[in-house]
């Protein structure tokens, strides 16, 4: 009956993805943007000491008797130490004449009085920072232009920037897994609503049509409106039919009613012996025909009450003491016993007459199945649970039918030449499932049927 | 040119060499397959026991050690780096300036404090303070000096005793002469007007404390500043009459450096040697190493030692080293 539906993606998956690719994606754009700013602030430190030590340089600058001298502070190589001990490297030249230090230290073209930017260059095999600045001395014989350059490897450096990339990295690791952990929480409350209207769609029993009235987030609203609104129609439509098969069957009733006193009339009338035997098929056909259409009417009844259902205090034993002695007289026609066991009173709550009716089929069957001369036993109990069991020494079910009995209109095999609508066991089922019991069928070991109604 | 002489070297090299060095020791235990060729400052009678105990060790490495002044070291290692494996040398500065110039061996695998060693590559193992040692004969009925200002006083007032018999390194040609002068320049004023005083009483120059403890031993100097305190130490074993005087106004302290040449023939054995010597030095018997110890219990502020940084570069500079020269020459070269 559930055939399974075609499945285009999961909304939960996409979600996730959706989440965690985002989530990732920031994650990145922090660990980049951490690392970007961290490296520009180090090298902006090391910067600020290359321009302080070529300043301190530049200021120690003087001209001595036309020759220049440069008294070099110890403070600007000292300066420049750091914890990885990077090497420095200098060069000082007048002019484009070299003056002192490292000679294969590029010459960096700078204008006069003015810092010369930064440069990241490679020298002697190894990446260095480097910084040329000038000043213009003006001595006797005129001006003359001093220009110094340091630089200094980058190993204190680079190792900052590796222990911020470890915390920009485990920083935006644990971003990402937060992230992740509260996507995966969104997404199952969220799936969580659907999740919780299929249960309650589902948990529903065949025939609860009622419309959904727990309130719902505003996203499933048209949803649950459309659904609300097509059970809504369904129920309408069910109703309708069983309105018009209850119709239907009571007007069929009353004309075959008519029907047999006048075929029984005739029959007393009726001497030649086959058309006698018309006749009275005639009237067996029209008992049948009747008693469906009694069985139908009774059928859409209990739909009805069971949707209704009405509850009351009532006692089973009496209740089936009843039964028995209604149906008492058809027994002793058929030349049965009726026999009705009870354990103590057995009071439940429940619909009188869905119970009645429903036990009412249950011993009809048992009447109608049962050979001469036998008795049908009717068990009725009140705990562990209300229970009323009815059993005969007939035929029994056919074992392999079981399990499809109770549907409607279904007859057994062994069925065929009795009077019957195949709807008894479906009403006793329906009876007892509108209380939330259950018709359980099977046979006696030393033969006949067991019908149990637990309540 | 320069060809010429490479390969001179390389056909004479003994003979060449066996000249130009002040000592010259191999040392062997039993035929050893590689020869680890150190050049160095420190005399082989002090550092003798160091490479015995190196050898014993490791019989498969022989060491030949070549002894000559630190300036000769400087200027020898710098013009064929891959002839030596190890270099040790008193003075700091230029030992820091050849490892600044990639021309030090990293070895990032040993173990040394961050203020002994720079960039991995340059390992401290002494700390040997410069010393004022004075013949205690010339300082009869004067009391010892302990701080410079005190030498200088004792000086002024006796210029007779002191004339032609005071001693210091001439640091145009020491290395480690002018790393103590430029430090002790940093230091104090006091400094050049000791100069000055001993220029006017007619200073005698030495190339090495060697010489001039010599001297000090025979009477031909009174006093000698600047001398490497150990150097004095072991003489004093024999001969009670030095006084060693550590200044008490400042101290200036150098520390002895090795390192593996990056271009080091044998860096294994060489980097062996560095372990050797590190844990030699930090041993708990001092008997063990002749040399005086690093302190290592000292903290940063206590620790008197000259700092391996590259501001010890300044001095090295030309123009910086000639202004200094100069102001050095007019206060001791008195003409």
């Amino acid at each position: 009956m559930t055939r399974s539906l075609p499945v285009s993606g999961s909304l939960r998956n996409r979600l996730v993805l959706t989440l965690i690719g985002g989530a990732a994606v920031l994650a990145l754009l922090l660990f980049f943007a951490v690392r970007n700013y961290a490296t520009q602030v180090a090298q902006q430190g090391q910067d600020n000491i290359l321009s302080a030590s070529v300043a301190s340089i530049l200021d120690a600058a003087t001209i001595r008797e036309g020759k220049v001298e440069i008294d070099i502070p110890y403070a600007s190589f000292s300066m420049l130490g750091t914890s990885s001990d990077d090497r420095v490297f200098y060069a000082i030249y007048q002019d484009e004449a070299l003056l002192s230090g490292y000679s294969d230290l590029a010459l960096v073209p700078v204008s006069s009085d003015r810092l010369g930017a930064f440069q990241t260059i490679s020298f002697r095999r190894e990446k260095v920072r480097l910084i040329t600045a000038s000043r213009t001395l003006i001595g006797r014989d005129g001006r003359t232009q001093i220009r110094v350059s340091v630089a200094q490897t980058q190993d204190e450096l680079s190792g900052t920037l590796d222990q911020i990339s470890r915390n920009a990295a485990i920083f935006g690791t644990g971003f990402f897994a937060l992230a992740a952990l509260l996507s995966f929480w969104a997404t199952s409350t969220t799936i969580g609503q659907l999740n919780r209207l299929t249960t309650s769609v589902t948990r529903r029993g065949p025939q609860d049509l009622r419309p959904f009235e727990k309130p719902v987030p505003a996203e499933m609203a048209p949803l649950v409106t459309s659904l609300n609104s097509l059970m809504g129609r369904l129920n309408h439509s069910l109703s309708q039919s069983e309105d018009f098969i209850a119709e239907a069957a009571h007007r069929v009733r009353t004309p075959l009613a008519t029907v047999r006193s006048y075929a029984e009339a005739t029959l007393q009338r009726v001497e030649k012996e086959e058309n006698r035997q018309a006749m009275r098929s005639m009237v067996r056909a029209i008992d049948e025909s009747s008693r469906a259409a009694g069985q139908l009417l009774d059928h859409a009844m209990i739909t009805f009450r069971a949707d209704h259902l009405e509850r009351q205090d009532i006692d089973l034993v009496e209740l089936v003491q009843d039964l028995v002695m209604g149906l008492s007289p058809i027994a002793e026609m058929k030349d049965l016993e009726l026999q009705l066991d009870s354990i103590g009173p057995a009071t439940y709550s429940g619909d009188p007459i869905l119970i009645q009716n429903a036990v009412r089929n249950l011993i009809d069957n048992a009447l109608k199945y049962a050979p001469s001369e036998s008795t049908v036993t009717i068990r009725v109990q009140g705990v562990p649970r209300a229970e009323i069991k009815v059993s005969d020494s007939g035929p029994g079910f056919p074992e392999d039918e079981l399990g499809t009995l109770a549907a409607r209109f279904t007859r057994g095999k062994n069925a065929e030449g009795t009077i019957g609508s195949g709807l008894g066991l479906t009403i006793a089922k329906d009876v007892a499932m509108a209380h939330g019991g259950e018709l359980v069928l099977s046979n006696n070991v030393e033969g006949g049927a067991c019908a149990v109604l637990s309540l | 040119m320069r060809g010429l002489v490479a390969l001179g070297l390389l056909f004479f090299p003994l003979a060449v060499m066996a000249q130009d060095w002040e000592d010259q020791r191999l040392f062997e235990n039993g035929s050893p397959a590689q020869h680890l060729r150190i050049i160095s400052s420190t005399d082989t009678s002090l550092f003798a026991g160091v490479i015995e105990s190196f050898v014993a060790r490791n019989p498969d490495v022989g060491v030949e050690y070549l002894v000559t002044g630190t300036a000769d070291i400087d200027r020898r290692f710098r013009e064929s780096p891959q002839d030596f494996d190890l270099v040790i040398s008193s003075a700091m500065d230029l030992q820091l300036k050849i490892a600044n110039d990639g021309l030090a061996l990293v070895l990032d695998d040993v173990i040394h404090p961050a203020w002994a060693q720079w960039r991995q590559s340059l390992f401290a193992f002494t700390a040997e303070p410069a010393a004022i040692v004075v013949n205690r004969a010339a300082f009869q009925g004067m009391p010892i000096p302990e701080t410079r200002q005190e030498l200088i006083e004792a000086m002024r007032a006796k210029p007779d005793v002191f004339l032609g018999r005071v001693g210091t390194y001439d640091v145009r040609q020491s290395g480690l002469g002018y790393l103590f002068a430029t430090q002790d320049a940093r230091a104090s004023e006091t400094f050049w007007r000791l100069m000055e005083v001993m220029g006017a009483l007619d200073v005698r120059l030495y190339c090495c404390s060697g010489d001039m403890i010599d001297d000090l031993a025979d009477g031909t100097i009174a006093v000698a500043y600047n001398v490497l305190a150990s150097y004095a130490t072991a003489r004093v074993d024999s001969k009670d009459a030095f006084e060693i005087i550590l200044p008490s106004d400042f101290p200036t302290t150098m520390m002895r450096t090795a390192m593996v040449s990056v271009d080091a023939p044998h860096p294994e054995a060489a980097t062996a040697f560095i372990r050797h010597l590190i844990a030699l030095q930090s041993s708990e018997e001092s008997d063990a190493f002749p040399l005086p110890l690093l302190n290592t219990t000292q903290n940063d502020a206590e620790r008197t030692t000259i700092v391996l940084e590259p501001a010890l570069m300044t001095f090295l500079d030309a123009l910086k080293r000639r202004r200094f020269l100069a102001e050095w020459e007019s206060a001791v070269i008195q003409k």
